[in-house]
């Protein structure tokens, strides 16, 4: 470890192949996890901080995924909890490749409508499929509109 | 394929349009037969009186059939068959299907699953596009609809009638006053469309405040099916009851409307004022059902 890292305090090492979210909204990493499905009782090889700064939005979280990459419809899930996050596909501690994360304009099985008569609460061979708008997520069998709390939301 | 399923999707020179054609089959201008060969089925999974029968109505008088699902309980959806399913087999039987059914969202869904034209005749909490037409075509009858001041009463949380006329309305820049008990509000994700289509929507805490303004009455029924328990129930249906002596002071034209079933909301007294025009409007589901049933079928 070098000096100039020990004087940022290097919190996590770097990982050889995998996945790293940056930029996610502060206190959101254990949300992110969530989603992705990755719990206590998943095999990944993880790391995560909270709270971290940074210059871009004052305080961040970042995940480490180890021997993993992800999907498009994975990151669709990040992109509404983190609309600034930053997925970089990492292979032999290279970054290959670098993107942003972008709210798509319909989301397919996503998102669990909260509406207990919704249709897509049951056990039709449908997903559930919102419309995203400026004022929020908008059911598009049962007109429900998500306001806010979309992270309990995710399916 | 023309479906017709909520409200939403209509603009306002569809809706007129649709209310055009209606008065022509009720004046009787239409050539006979026009429907005949036509077999329609009408899958209602919710009790119906008044939609169903007038849709039967409704196809009957333009020559066409229908066939019908009698009762959930006599048929596949005890064995747990999806919608989807009964959806698709029945599309291969007729030319157009009819559906109620208690989910919301459950005609959007039929939609993907039918090979043939699909309306909606109520789905759940939500929309009830037939009804809506109706319901205007009964106010136009009398008066032109723009500018018009209407008072939306009862349960709009859950009347899919209040909500999907509301949107209707919403097309011919009227002023909206609604009256609903506590934690019947309408949903917001009606009023903000309504706000964003420049509606006026103006709350009132009664009736009696703002009965005198209105052109329009639109009482609606609390929902009992639709109370998670009955004490809930009966802690609102009584809130409130349309009287002759509320109705002192109104204007000559008022129009007092309803779905249909009452439960209380208007006093049977009510009925033999000139006010009342709730089983005129009930009639009128006939010629309106008849222009869906020939415009999806035509």
């Amino acid at each position: 470890m070098s000096k100039k890292d020990t004087a940022r305090g290097l919190l996590v090492s770097p990982i050889r192949n995998g996945t790293v979210i940056d930029h996610i909204t502060a206190g959101e990493a254990l949300n992110v996890l969530r989603i992705l499905g990755i719990t206590g009782s998943t095999t990944e090889c993880l790391s995560i901080a909270t709270n971290v700064e940074s210059r871009r939005l004052g305080k961040k979280d970042i995940v480490k995924i180890e021997n993993r990459e992800l999907r498009k419809e994975e990151v669709d899930r990040i992109a509404l909890l983190a609309p600034q996050a930053r997925i970089n596909i990492i292979r032999d501690y290279q970054v290959v490749e670098k993107k942003g994360v972008e709210i798509p304009r319909i989301l397919k099985g996503v998102v669990r409508c909260p509406n207990p008569g919704c249709i897509t609460n049951t056990n039709e061979p449908v997903e559930s499929t919102f419309e995203v708008l400026d004022k929020g997520l908008h059911c598009l069998y049962c007109d429900w509109l998500i306001k806010d709390d979309i992270a309990n939301h995710i399916i | 394929m023309y479906h017709i399923i909520s409200i939403r999707d209509f603009e306002r020179k569809d809706l007129d349009y649709l209310l055009d054609r209606a008065e022509e089959f009720e004046t009787g201008r239409y050539p006979p037969g026009l429907l005949e060969g036509k077999l329609v089925a009408l899958l209602f999974f919710e009790p119906s009186t008044r939609t169903r029968m007038s849709f039967a109505a409704a196809l009957a008088r333009l020559g066409g059939q229908s066939i019908s699902l009698d009762s959930v309980e006599a048929s596949s959806i005890v064995k747990g068959e999806t919608l989807a399913d009964t959806i698709r087999v029945v599309s291969g039987y007729v030319d157009a299907i009819v559906l109620r059914h208690p989910r919301e969202g459950a005609a959007r869904l039929a939609t993907e699953f039918a090979s043939v034209p699909v309306i909606n005749a109520g789905d759940g909490a939500g929309q009830h596009p037939s009804q809506t037409l109706l319901d205007l075509y009964t106010i136009r009858k009398s008066m032109p609809l723009d500018g018009i001041n209407v008072g939306l009463l009862g349960d709009l949380r859950y009347g899919r009638t209040a909500h999907s006329l509301a949107l209707a309305l919403s097309l011919y820049g009227v002023t909206l006053h609604t009256i609903a008990p506590g934690g019947l509000e309408m949903p917001v994700n009606i009023t903000l469309k309504l706000r964003e289509r420049g509606v006026e929507v103006v709350e009132h805490a009664s009736v009696e405040e703002v009965i005198r303004e209105l052109d329009v009455l639109y009482v609606t029924r609390i929902q009992r099916e639709r109370f998670p328990d009955t004490a809930s129930y009966y802690n609102v249906a009584s809130s409130y009851r349309i009287t002759t002596q509320l109705l002192e002071g109104v204007r000559d034209n008022l129009m007092i409307l309803h779905p249909l079933p009452r439960a209380g909301e208007i006093d049977p007294a009510v009925d033999r004022t000139p006010y009342a025009r709730y089983f005129e409007q009930a009639r009128n589901g006939v010629p309106v059902r008849m222009a869906l049933l020939h415009e999806v079928m035509r």
